[in-house]
């Protein structure tokens, strides 16, 4: 199993990759991590005439935070979100999510910038990004723009980036201290995709539900923002009756695919059973947080 | 194609600075087997499952099937080849291997041992567990992992100045 032929590019910067990418039009595609690429490659699924690497791209890496808000390049490897005391202090959802995405080597090279931008229904970061509220930085020929996360995902591989724009970071506002979250993924085993997924993020006050947001990954060829879902928690102590409410809310906006994974219904079953724990997980966090 | 276009790599492997034309599309894997015939890296599945083609790059664990050689250029790259201690005598991974019985056909071996390299040099006196999930990415279809578990157990405690204890089942 052997790609094609490509022509092979590393531009140093932003502006270079850009226009490299500008001259070929829809025959080039940015190479990142190449953990969803090359296998795609090679089975000939994905067949570019150009490859623009964007490793040798310095202001393309790195976490920081800007005041409340914190902004992760799109060449920061799976592997680098683990190992970030910023994120593990601010976010412990990206390290949570992060440690559940594939194995050990293949979170040495895949970036978070690939994982959003590759339009893989199964990939675990999007769902996440959207539970987060976060936005795109994507920078193309005719300048540079943001999207948000929860309006980025049009169908399975399909996405708002325009032919020859580059993600180049991604800015995430940060949750309040002492929040819960939890990111609840049902897999056949390790390094494989989610059957379902759910990220939750919430605040609690007096032991009732304060704010909070939900993200469903891998049931549907998008993923899915569960706001009604998340409105039917607030005020609630979470209680049996509203775990349950909340997960067939969740169901009811689901519509996965049958698979090796399992049928449709019992996919979608299982959108609210994550659903439900996630949800169950995030408030005991948030109580012992306050 | 006669004038298909190659590109210029340098890359430091075992220790040894090597310098090639590739094809962009040749995997570092066939780069290391074909080109410098280093055929201890081996290639299981080619899907990026298996983890039988693990070399290390600068200090980090990459599957060898899943990166383009010349995405390699500049870096460092370590496999199998380069694992025995300079005297010759095995690594204490190699020995923990031999000792434990961490393997049956030999296979994974390689990779495996090049994984628990890297994951030793992150994690020195890991636990059982980190172990476990440090190896996801290496099947093995002979030993049941348990013996590599312990093989990885008996080379932290060597390279930590202990003799291994096996625990009590
Ligand atoms: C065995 C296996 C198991 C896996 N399991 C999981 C899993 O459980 N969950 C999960 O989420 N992922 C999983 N993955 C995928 C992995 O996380 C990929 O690394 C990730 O999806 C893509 O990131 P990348 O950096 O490797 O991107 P690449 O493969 O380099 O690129 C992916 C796509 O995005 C485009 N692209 C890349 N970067 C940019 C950018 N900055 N701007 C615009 N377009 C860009 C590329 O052109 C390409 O089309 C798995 C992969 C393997 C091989
Ligand atoms: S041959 Fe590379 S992971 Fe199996
Ligand atoms: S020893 Fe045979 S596959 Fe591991």
């Amino acid at each position: 199993m052997i790609p094609g032929q490509f022509v092979y590019h590393r531009p140093a910067s932003i502006a270079e990759a850009v226009a490299v990418l500008a001259a070929h039009g829809d025959e080039a595609r940015p190479l990142s991590g190449g953990h969803s690429l090359i296998p795609m490659m090679k089975l000939r699924m994905a067949t570019p005439e150009h490859l623009v690497d964007l490793a040798g791209i310095s202001e393309l890496k790195g976490i920081s935070q800007q005041g409340q808000t914190i902004v992760i390049g799109a060449m920061t490897t799976q592997a680098d979100l683990i190992k970030s005391d910023l994120l593990a202090s601010a976010l412990p959802i990206i390290r949570e999510t992060s440690l559940q995405i594939a194995d050990p080597q293949i979170r040495t090279k895949g970036t978070i910038g690939g994982n959003v931008a590759n339009g893989d229904p199964g990939n675990d970061m999007p769902g996440l990004m959207q539970c987060l509220g976060a936005t795109y930085h994507l920078s193309g020929a005719s300048g540079e723009r943001t999207v948000a996360a929860r309006d980025f995902y049009q169908g399975a591989y399909f996405t708002s980036l325009d032919v020859g724009e580059i993600l180049t970071s991604i800015s995430i506002p940060v949750p309040p201290a002492g929040h819960g979250y939890a990111y609840e993924k049902l897999k056949r085993k390790i390094g494989d995709y989610a059957t379902a997924a759910t990220a939750v993020i919430l605040t609690m006050a007096d032991g009732k539900v304060a704010t909070c947001s939900i993200a469903l990954t891998n049931v549907s060829s998008t993923p899915l923002f569960a706001e009604e879902a998340a409105q039917l928690c607030l005020g609630t102590s979470l209680d049996a009756a509203t775990l349950k409410a909340a997960g067939e809310a969740a169901k009811s906006i689901s519509d996965p695919a049958a698979d090796g994974r399992g049928t449709a219904e019992y996919r979608r079953e299982m959108a609210g059973v994550v659903t439900a724990r996630a949800l169950a997980k995030a408030a005991s966090r948030a109580m012992k947080g306050a | 194609m006669s004038d298909v276009q190659t590109y210029p790599v340098t890359v430091t492997v075992n220790g040894k600075k090597i310098q090639r034309f590739v094809e962009s599309r040749t995997l570092l894997i066939h780069f290391l087997r074909e080109e410098l015939n280093l055929t201890g890296s081996h290639i299981g599945c080619e899907t990026s499952h298996c983890g039988a083609c693990t070399v290390e790059i600068d200090g980090t664990s990459v599957k060898s099937c899943t990166m383009f050689a010349v995405q390699a250029n500049g870096a460092v790259v370590n496999t199998v080849e380069g694992l025995a201690n300079s005297d010759g005598t095995l690594h204490a991974l190699q020995e923990g291997f031999r000792q434990m019985h961490g393997l049956q056909c030999g296979f994974c071996t390689p990779g495996m041992l090049m994984r628990a390299k890297v994951l030793l040099s992150e994690n020195p006196d890991p636990t059982e567990e980190e172990i476990r999930h440090g190896i996801a990415g290496n099947l093995c279809r002979c030993t049941g992992y348990q013996n590599i578990v312990k093989a990885i157990q008996y080379a932290a405690a060597k390279l930590n100045g202990r003799t291994y204890q096996e625990a009590a089942e």
